[in-house]
């Protein structure tokens, strides 16, 4: 596989976990349990938006065919959306969106401090930008996490429905296929390895602090990194794309 | 001939859309500025990838240098190095503070769970009493506290480094 093509998609992956993860917290606008929280989901949202536009414009460089950000955002089929599957999970109850913020973000962190290496110079800058601001967020989820779990029995018990629930679909956050392969190979990218490790780290002691508990049942879901999402991915998109597919082209 | 102070004159006077005393030089946005190929590029910075002022800037920096008669400019917008809080100037601080902002202060490690908040002075009434109300504020780069001297409530700019 030629390199430009192996990063193209790498790159591609990350801006869709971006900005998927980024829709599904848009959705808690007006809707959060506190004003607090409410302005917190959106403002995570916001950055994870940003993020995402940075990495939709190397995607479009490295693609080389004229496409822009918007339309890599917006004017894509299901198929082609290359993000995990947790990442557009419905937001459930607060307990489930946190969870969901607090594996992904466990995840994140540890990629973009490897990238921030990377001899990817466009992509190296976007994981310093983005770093510093995945540290506030890996903070916020953690401290919910710890709160809930360690709260009263309704909010344990919602945490640790969560985390059976989403446990399924976090080993797909360190899917590797030949594209990995040939950028690892290249020094390009870290080892999937070990950020798994730093997150079962983090994942391990947080849960621990909290009284959660890890599920013993191993059954893991993918599929979102070769396109195949699950149930709720197309009523997503209906929404994410709704402006662009009625008016196509449409600027603010 | 116009020269890179002559640019730096005029941005000068390109304000902050969202914190409309700041100027782009006070927010520390403004990497480099030089010549290419015919053209004064000027580097801009974001504060945070997702802050919405940044396009308005672009679009404000291109006005104003127009409106002084430089039509050979572009933005450039650039990512590293990565901004930092510690990038807003001293004039820039001072000006916060009058606006009723806080300026950001030195925050302990974000890795330390149920940290303290950072001891801020309110911009209003200058005591240290004040407590933190929400991490996240109106904007990205702000979070939102309260005065238990003078009760004001106001924004605190969030360190960023």
């Amino acid at each position: 596989m030629m390199e430009q093509s192996a990063l193209f998609e790498y790159v591609l992956r990350m801006s869709d976990d971006s900005l998927i993860l980024a829709q599904r917290l848009g959705e808690w606008c007006g809707h959060g349990p506190i004003l607090e929280e409410d302005i917190a989901l959106t403002n995570i949202s916001l950055d994870l938006i940003g993020q995402a536009i940075s990495l939709y414009d190397l995607a479009a460089n490295l693609e080389g065919k004229g496409r822009n950000h918007d339309q890599l955002a917006y004017m894509r089929y299901e198929l082609e959306y290359k993000n995990v599957l947790l990442v557009e999970q419905p937001n459930g109850d607060f307990a489930m969106t946190m969870l969901r913020q607090f594996f992904f973000d466990a995840f994140r962190l540890p990629l973009y401090e490897a990238l921030m290496q990377s001899p990817v110079e466009q992509l190296a800058a976007i994981a310093a930008k983005s770093v510093k601001e995945t540290r506030y967020h890996l903070k916020h989820s953690s401290e919910w996490v710890i709160r809930m779990g360690d709260g009263t029995d309704e909010s344990h018990k919602r945490a640790q429905d969560a985390i059976d629930h989403l446990w399924r679909y976090t080993h797909e956050l360190f899917y590797v296929d030949a594209i990995d392969h040939a950028l690892l190979a290249d020094g390009k990218i870290p080892n999937m390895e070990t950020i798994q490790a730093k997150w079962m780290t983090t994942v391990t002691s947080i849960l621990q602090e909290a009284t959660l508990e890890i599920p013993k049942n191993n059954w893991k879901f993918e599929g979102g990194r070769e396109g195949r999402h699950s149930e709720h991915m197309g009523y997503l998109l209906a929404d994410l794309q709704y402006m662009q597919r009625a008016y196509p082209n449409m600027e603010w | 001939m116009v020269r890179e102070v002559d640019i730096l004159k005029i941005l000068n006077e390109v304000n902050d859309p969202e914190i409309p005393v700041l100027t782009v030089l006070d927010l520390g946005v403004i990497q480099q500025i030089y010549l290419q190929e015919q053209y004064w590029i000027i580097e801009l910075t974001p504060t945070y990838s997702g802050c919405p002022a940044m396009q308005q800037i672009e679009v404000d920096i291109l006005a104003k240098l127009t409106e002084k008669g430089i039509t050979n400019a572009k933005v450039k917008h650039v990512l590293s190095p990565a901004w930092t809080t510690d990038w807003i100037s001293e004039e820039g601080r001072q000006k916060l503070r009058l606006y009723g902002i806080a300026p950001p202060v030195n925050e302990p490690n974000k890795s330390v769970l149920f940290s303290d908040p950072p001891k801020v002075a309110c911009p209003k009434c200058n005591s240290h009493d004040t407590k933190m109300v929400s991490l996240f504020g109106s904007t990205a780069c702000k979070a939102h506290y309260q005065c238990n001297t003078c009760k004001e409530p106001f924004d605190y700019f969030k360190c960023l480094k």
